[in-house]
C-alpha cells in the first residue's frame, strides 16, 4: 500500500501509453504530479492497471493529466474508476484569495476609508454625548431612575482603587522633573527655580495629563471591554427589551464617576508630585521641606490649581465617552472588543491632548498665565 | 451460555477484528476526571472500519472528552486508546504525527482560521504536511475539497468572518478533509444548522462516507442525524458506554436513559419521519416496478 508512485511511457501499437503503478496516494505521491506535468502528447491512454492503491488527490492528478493530454483512463480499478469519476464531476474552478488590488489604488482606498472613518467616529461621539446628556436630563426628571449604587461602585473602581498607581506614578514624575530641572538650572545658578518648574509644571499641566492617560488606560479600556462583551452576548439587547436604558444603566454611571473622580485624582496626583519633587530637592539640592514649601505658596498662583481642575472633568468625560462609545460600537465577534477597547484608549489619550493644547491657548488668552 | 462465556466471545470477536484490521479505533478502560469530577470511569468503544458511528449521551457526560482523548488533545488518567491498531496514548507529538495525518477533525464552530480565507483555509494541512505538492497543485486540490462538500465556487476567496453558520461547518469539513484521511472526527456537524441544512450535511457525509470510503466518529444531539446516516450508535451514560448497537438494538435495551432518549416525543417524531419516508420509497417503487436494489 505504500509503494512510491511511478511512471513509465510505454509504446504499445504505435502510440504513447503512459503506466502508472504503485500507490497514488498523498504520501507516496512525491515528484509524480511534476513528471505527468511533463509529459508531452500525443498519449493515448493512461494505464491505472498496476495502480493499488489511489486517494482523490491521486485521482485528480490523474484527471488533470488526463484532461490535459486528452487521453483516455484505462485499466482503473471499480473503487479508482468511482474516485475520478468523481472528483472529474467537481471541475470548476475556485477562486482562493481575493481579487488583487493595484497597490497604488488599495493604498488610495484606504486612505479614503481611514478618513471616512475618523469622520464618522467623530460624529458618532458627538452622537453618543448629545445621548448622553438626554440621558441626563431624563434622570434629572425623574430622579428616582439614578442609579446610586452603580455609581458609588464605580467611584471604587475608577477612583479608590487607582491611588496606589496614580500616587506611584506621580511621586516619580515629580522626582524626574525636578531632577532634569535642577541639573539644567544649576548651569545658571539658579537652582531655587527649580520649585517654580515642579509647583507650577505638575498642578498645570502634569498632574491632571499624566492622571487622564493613566484613567484612559485603567477605565476607558475596561468600559468599552466591558460593553462589548455585554454587546456581545446581548446583554444591551435584553435590558432594552426589559425597558432598562442601556444609556442610563451603564453608560451615565460610568461617565459619573470618570467626571467626579478626575478632579480628585488630578489634584492627589499634582500634590504627591510635588512632594516628589520637594522630596529630591531635600535630598539632593538640600533645600529643606519649609523652604520649599514657602517658596511654592510665592511661586504658584491659585490660578494654576483652576486651571487643573477645570481641565480634568473635561478630560474625564472625553475618556468615559470613548471607552462607553467604542463598547456600544461592538457588534459581531469576540475580535472586535479587542479592537474596540485599543481604538478606546487610542481615542482618548490623543483627543485629551488635543483638548490640553486648546486648553493652554485659551487660559494664556484669559491672563491666567 | 453464561453470561462470562458471551463476554469472553465478545472480546476474542473483537481481539480477533483488531488483528484483521476491521478496528479503526479501539477504547480500553479510559478514565478521564477533572478534579474530584470523574467523567469516564472504564470507558470501553470499538469503532469499526467504513462504519459512520454516532456517539449519544446527555449533557455533560464527556463526549466531547471522549473525542478530544481519542485525538489527543487531552491525556487520559488511565486506559488505552488505539487508532489502526496503533497505541496512542503516551505517545510523543513526532510519532502520533503519522496518524494525525490519517484522521480528519470538524470541531463544533468550524475552528477555521480567521486570517486566511476558505481556499487557503484547507490548504493548510496540505501545505503543511507535503511541501513537495506545488501551488498549482495544492490550489487544484483546495478547489475540488471545497466542491466536494457542496459550497459554491464564490466561497473559495472568503474570510470565515463572511460565512453563515452552515457555510463554516462544510469549510471546516473540507479542511478536515484536506489530507484524505481515512478516519474522520465529526463534533456536533448539524448543530445551530436549520433542519433544511442539516440534512443536506447529512446526506453530504452520508455520500462522502462512500465514496472515499470514510470511518466516521459523529458526536451528535440530532435525531435525525442518528436515524438517517449512522451505522451504529454508542450510548455514554455513567461514566461509560453503556449499550452500542443499531438503533433497533438500542430499543431493545431497557436502559431507562435510552428508552426516554428514543421515545420521548422527539425520538418518536424522528422515528415516525423515517418510517414515513421508508413507506414513500415503497410505494414509490411499487409504482415504478420492480426494486432496482439501488437508493
Amino acid at each position: 500500500m505504500n509503494k512510491a508512485a511511478d511512471l513509465a511511457e510505454e509504446n504499445r501499437d504505435g502510440s504513447t501509453v503512459i503506466q502508472l503503478s504503485g500507490s497514488l496516494a498523498i504520501a507516496c505521491l512525491g515528484d509524480l504530479p511534476d513528471r505527468l506535468d511533463a509529459v508531452q502528447g500525443p498519449v493515448s491512454a493512461i494505464d491505472l492497471s498496476q495502480v493499488d492503491h489511489m486517494d482523490t488527490i491521486g485521482a485528480w492528478t490523474v484527471h488533470r493529466a488526463a484532461k490535459r493530454l486528452d487521453c483516455e483512463i484505462s485499466g482503473a480499478s471499480e473503487d479508482a474508476g468511482r474516485l475520478i469519476h468523481a472528483v472529474g464531476e467537481l471541475d470548476e474552478p475556485v477562486p482562493i484569495r481575493p481579487d488583487n488590488v493595484h497597490p497604488l489604488r488599495r493604498v488610495v482606498g484606504q486612505i479614503g476609508e481611514a478618513v471616512c472613518a475618523s469622520g464618522t467616529t467623530l460624529i458618532g461621539l458627538l452622537g453618543f454625548f448629545g445621548a448622553t446628556l438626554v440621558a441626563t436630563w431624563n434622570v434629572i426628571r425623574h430622579p428616582h431612575r439614578f442609579r446610586i449604587n452603580a455609581v458609588v461602585q464605580r467611584f471604587e473602581v475608577v477612583g479608590v482603587s487607582a491611588l496606589g498607581i496614580i500616587g506611584l506614578m506621580s511621586f516619580l514624575i515629580g522626582i524626574v522633573i525636578a531632577q532634569q530641572g535642577s541639573v539644567q538650572l544649576r548651569q545658571f545658578g539658579m537652582e531655587m527655580l527649580t520649585i517654580n518648574l515642579v509647583g507650577r509644571l505638575t498642578f498645570r499641566e502634569l498632574g491632571v495629563l499624566m492622571t487622564a492617560i493613566m484613567v484612559a488606560g485603567r477605565s476607558g479600556s475596561a468600559f468599552a471591554a466591558q460593553l462589548g462583551t455585554m454587546k456581545l452576548t446581548e446583554e444591551v439587547d435584553a435590558m432594552r427589551t426589559i425597558g432598562v436604558s442601556p444609556m442610563e444603566a451603564l453608560v451615565l454611571p460610568r461617565t459619573l464617576a470618570v467626571v467626579v473622580m478626575m478632579p480628585l485624582l488630578g489634584f492627589y496626583s499634582s500634590v504627591v508630585a510635588v512632594i516628589g519633587g520637594g522630596f529630591l530637592c531635600a535630598i539632593a539640592l538640600e533645600i529643606p521641606p519649609i523652604t520649599f514649601v514657602q517658596r511654592l505658596r510665592e511661586v504658584v498662583p491659585i490660578t494654576d490649581l483652576w486651571v487643573g481642575l477645570i481641565k480634568a472633568p473635561v478630560f474625564g468625560i472625553i475618556i468615559a465617552l470613548s471607552g462607553c462609545f467604542q463598547g456600544m460600537q461592538v457588534k459581531g465577534n469576540a475580535e472586535e472588543v479587542g479592537l474596540r477597547t485599543t481604538a478606546a484608549v487610542v481615542q482618548a489619550i490623543f483627543l485629551v491632548i488635543v483638548i490640553d493644547a486648546f486648553f493652554a491657548v485659551f487660559f494664556t488668552w484669559v491672563g491666567w498665565n | 451460555m453464561s453470561e462470562e462465556d458471551i463476554i469472553q466471545a465478545e472480546e476474542q470477536r473483537v481481539d480477533e477484528a483488531v488483528e484483521r484490521g476491521d478496528i479503526a479505533i479501539s477504547v480500553r478502560g479510559l478514565r478521564n476526571s477533572f478534579g474530584d469530577q470523574v467523567i469516564h470511569d472504564g470507558l470501553d468503544l470499538d469503532v469499526r472500519k467504513g462504519e459512520i458511528l454516532g456517539v449519544v449521551g446527555g449533557s455533560g457526560t464527556g463526549k466531547s472528552v471522549l473525542m478530544r482523548t481519542i485525538i489527543g488533545l487531552q491525556t487520559p488518567d488511565e486506559g488505552e486508546i488505539q487508532v489502526f491498531g496503533e497505541s496512542m496514548v503516551g505517545r510523543s507529538d513526532d510519532e502520533a504525527l503519522a496518524i494525525r495525518k490519517r484522521w480528519g477533525v470538524l470541531f463544533q464552530g468550524g475552528a477555521l482560521f480567521s486570517t486566511l480565507t476558505v481556499a487557503e483555509n484547507v490548504e493548510v494541512p496540505i501545505r503543511e504536511y507535503y511541501p513537495n505538492i506545488g501551488p498549482q497543485l495544492r490550489d487544484e486540490i483546495a478547489a475540488y475539497k471545497i466542491r466536494m462538500t457542496g459550497l459554491p465556487s464564490e466561497a473559495g476567496p472568503k474570510y470565515p468572518s463572511e460565512l453563515s453558520g452552515g457555510m463554516k461547518k462544510r469549510a471546516g469539513l473540507a479542511r478536515a478533509l484536506a489530507l484524505d484521511p481515512d478516519l474522520l472526527f465529526l463534533d456536533e456537524p448539524t448543530a445551530g444548522l436549520d433542519p433544511i441544512g442539516a440534512a443536506a450535511f447529512d446526506d453530504q457525509t452520508r455520500k462522502l462516507q462512500q465514496t472515499l470510503g470514510l470511518t466516521v466518529f459523529l458526536i451528535t444531539h440530532d435525531l435525525d442525524t442518528l436515524y438517517s446516516i449512522c451505522d451504529r450508535v454508542a450510548v455514554l451514560a455513567d461514566r461509560k458506554v453503556t449499550a452500542v448497537g443499531t438503533i433497533d438494538e438500542l430499543l431493545a435495551t431497557d436502559h431507562p436513559w435510552i428508552q426516554e432518549y428514543f421515545n420521548g416525543p422527539r425520538g418518536r417524531a424522528a422515528t415516525a419521519a423515517v418510517s414515513r419516508e421508508k413507506g414513500r420509497e415503497q410505494k414509490k417503487q411499487a409504482a415504478d416496478g420492480p426494486p432496482d436494489g439501488r437508493r
